[in-house]
């Protein structure tokens, strides 16, 4: 079946309610996006989603939308908490992935002279790629403080600091976590895994400022200067998270065999709100997220130690804001002129909050939150801030990425990985890989233009553009 | 014939598995999946191991034995080689899988994708007398 959307304006489509959709599909896009969203079969997902119950407003797809499990990547549905449901699909496997930015008082420059050292004492301290061993192995006792306290943990055991909890989307830890949600194979998994990156789209990449945008925003965020050098951590809450998504899809499927039986994809299946496994299951991924908070500030503080022995102990390093992109939030949105408690589910979409808002630190409460969009490999990332209009417009949600267009079997066979390697080294970007196959797979060409993305959310008002960063090395597992 | 075969999809990987019998398909599907992480090939069967499985459909029997291996996989470090010997008997009200596997330890080898989670999206397992299909889609 042709899906037909309707252009609203310059970067927002519509396609109304038809069939079992009880709201509205609202996309995010320009032209461009949008034939490119058309073109991978994920508006289909984007109206299955508007059928779940209790979904308010819009059913939402993101400029980087492509084509996911249940709900498409670049989702985001906000979902009655006391009479909807709560879906597995719409976080994703891998609970909490997300992004975490540092400012470091390093200059281009000096940098780029030790790139090469630096990234081997990158590689050397972030264990990445397959069956990477941490530093950390956790006793049972340890992890499950860890599903307890996120990030908040690791600073307890004298890893990073107090102002890197401060500086983190709910400091790090959701009060909502309860570890004995999460399974024992999920746990087993997650023992040796804190402070590891694991391997895909996950990496750690050395950045400059390339372009400051808002002058004054990017000074309160902590970038002072074109030039400066910061960097950029992608990764999640690995074997523990998605082995929890797992758990907790296949759980449903179980318990709910009627609605799986309505559903035009499995992968969809809810659980109701007032249902115990929504429950439980909504503990089990806030303890996931918390898993993941503290494996990003681990991997802040082995970041910062690689600094160290290259640059000695002048570095300063900050963390800027740490935002997740794979998860649901319990928050309360105005819906039809009345505050309603909602399950914001967010998979490959990030929170946008603007001014005022108590959830964001003090510190960013007069510019918004900072908001972190990496590029593909080798293109530039993106700093945004949250905006009040993003409440109205997309339930204070913007995108997460530049969103594949290539399929891997066919970046593959499209690229080799030596000429690559070689392309990015002209342009001055080194790659350090834990496998050298993988790299091909994430060809700047198999993605988006994340440029394009960031100029819709900036148009449409839901994430303003702050500073643009460009790659100098890149860690990828 | 062909044991398995790689199909196109965005972001992850998709593929069919053929078998003469649904249990000579499931054992293909595994090897595909390893086929997704190294070069399957190069894994030497070194190590024996055994895996059992209880699920209430076919379905659910393949996710979960995909499953068991992923986390064999990113527990132990271990990677599959080949399977030795694989049975599903189907019962009144569930399927049950035995397997037994050979492999090796990856960090002898160069391992450069993780599978996520097996998934339930595009799954089918289409079964005749003599052949039966089946595809899989692999969050990576």
């Amino acid at each position: 079946m042709a899906i037909k959307a309707k252009k609203l304006n310059d970067h927002t489509y519509i396609v109304e309610k038809q069939g079992d959709m009880k709201v509205p599909l609202k996309i995010f896009a320009n032209e461009e996006l949008m034939k490119k969203i058309e073109g991978d079969e994920c508006l289909q997902q984007g109206i299955n989603t508007a059928s779940l119950p209790g979904i308010q407003g819009f059913s939402i797809m993101m400029p980087d939308a492509h084509r996911g499990y249940g709900f498409s990547i670049g989702g985001v549905a906000a979902i009655d908490a006391e009479d909807g449901c709560i879906s597995p699909g719409g976080i994703g496997f891998d609970i909490n992935c997300g992004v975490r930015l540092l400012q470091t008082n390093l200059h281009k420059d000096e940098v780029q002279e030790k790139i090469q050292p630096l990234l081997d004492a990158l590689f050397e301290n972030i264990p990445a790629g397959v069956g990477a061993k941490a530093q950390l192995r956790l006793t049972p006792e340890e992890l499950e403080e860890v599903l307890v306290e996120g990030a908040q943990w690791t600073v307890k055991k004298g890893y990073g600091t107090q102002e890197d909890i401060e500086n983190c989307e709910e400091n790090g830890k959701l009060t909502q976590a309860d570890p004995s949600k999460v399974s024992d194979l999920a746990k087993k998994r997650g023992r040796g895994q804190v402070g590891t990156l694991g391997s895909g789209n996950h990496f750690i990449e050395v950045q400059y400022v390339n372009k400051i945008f808002n002058k004054e925003t990017a000074k309160t965020f902590g970038i002072t200067e074109e030039g400066q050098v910061v960097v950029l951590i992608h990764c999640g809450s690995r074997g523990l998270g998605h082995q929890t998504c797992s758990d907790y899809l296949r759980k449903m499927e179980e318990a709910f065999p009627d609605i799986i039986a309505k559903l035009p994809e499995k992968d969809l299946i809810y659980a109701p709100a007032k249902s115990e496994i929504a429950k439980d299951y909504f503990a089990a991924m806030c303890a996931a997220a918390n898993y993941a908070w503290a494996n990003r500030h681990m991997i802040g503080h082995q970041t910062r130690e690689a600094f160290k022995k290259v640059f000695g102990d002048k570095v300063e390093i900050h963390t800027i804001y740490d935002v997740a992109h794979n998860i649901a939030k319990e928050e309360v949105h105005m819906i039809d002129g009345k505050e309603k408690k909602v399950w914001v589910h967010r998979k490959g979409a990030t929170r946008a909050f603007g001014p005022g808002r108590k959830e964001i630190p003090d510190k960013y409460q007069k510019t918004g939150q900072p908001i972190f969009i990496p590029g593909s490999m080798g293109t530039s990332s993106w700093v945004l801030a949250g905006t009040e209009h993003a409440y109205e417009e997309s339930f204070g949600s913007t995108a997460h990425g530049a969103g594949r267009v290539m399929s891997r079997k066919q970046a593959n066979e499209t690229w080799k990985a030596d000429s690559l390697k070689k392309e990015l080294e002209k342009e001055k970007i080194i790659v350090k890989a834990a496998s050298w196959r993988g790299i091909t797979e994430e060809a700047p060409g198999a993605y988006k233009d994340v440029d394009e993305v960031i100029e819709v959310s900036d148009k449409a008002g839901i994430g303003n553009k702050i500073a643009q960063l460009k790659p100098m090395g890149v860690v990828k597992g | 014939m062909k044991k398995y075969e790689f199909l196109d999809h965005t972001a992850d990987v998709k593929f069919l598995a053929y078998g003469k019998t649904l249990a000579e398909a499931f054992a293909n599907a595994a090897i595909a999946s390893y086929d997704v992480m190294t070069d399957v090939k190069k894994v030497k069967a070194v190590e024996e191991k055994t895996i059992k499985v209880t699920s209430k459909k076919k379905e659910s029997l393949l996710y979960d034995f995909l499953e068991e291996l992923i986390v064999l996989t990113d527990i132990e470090g271990f990677l599959l080689s080949k399977v030795k010997a694989i049975e599903i008997k189907e019962n009144k009200s569930n399927f049950q899988l035995k397997a037994t596997i050979l492999g090796d330890n990856g960090d002898n080898y160069d391992v450069h994708t993780y599978i996520k989670s097996v998934t339930y999206s595009d799954m089918f397992i289409k079964e005749t007398p003599t052949q039966t299909t089946l595809q899989v889609v692999h969050d990576i």
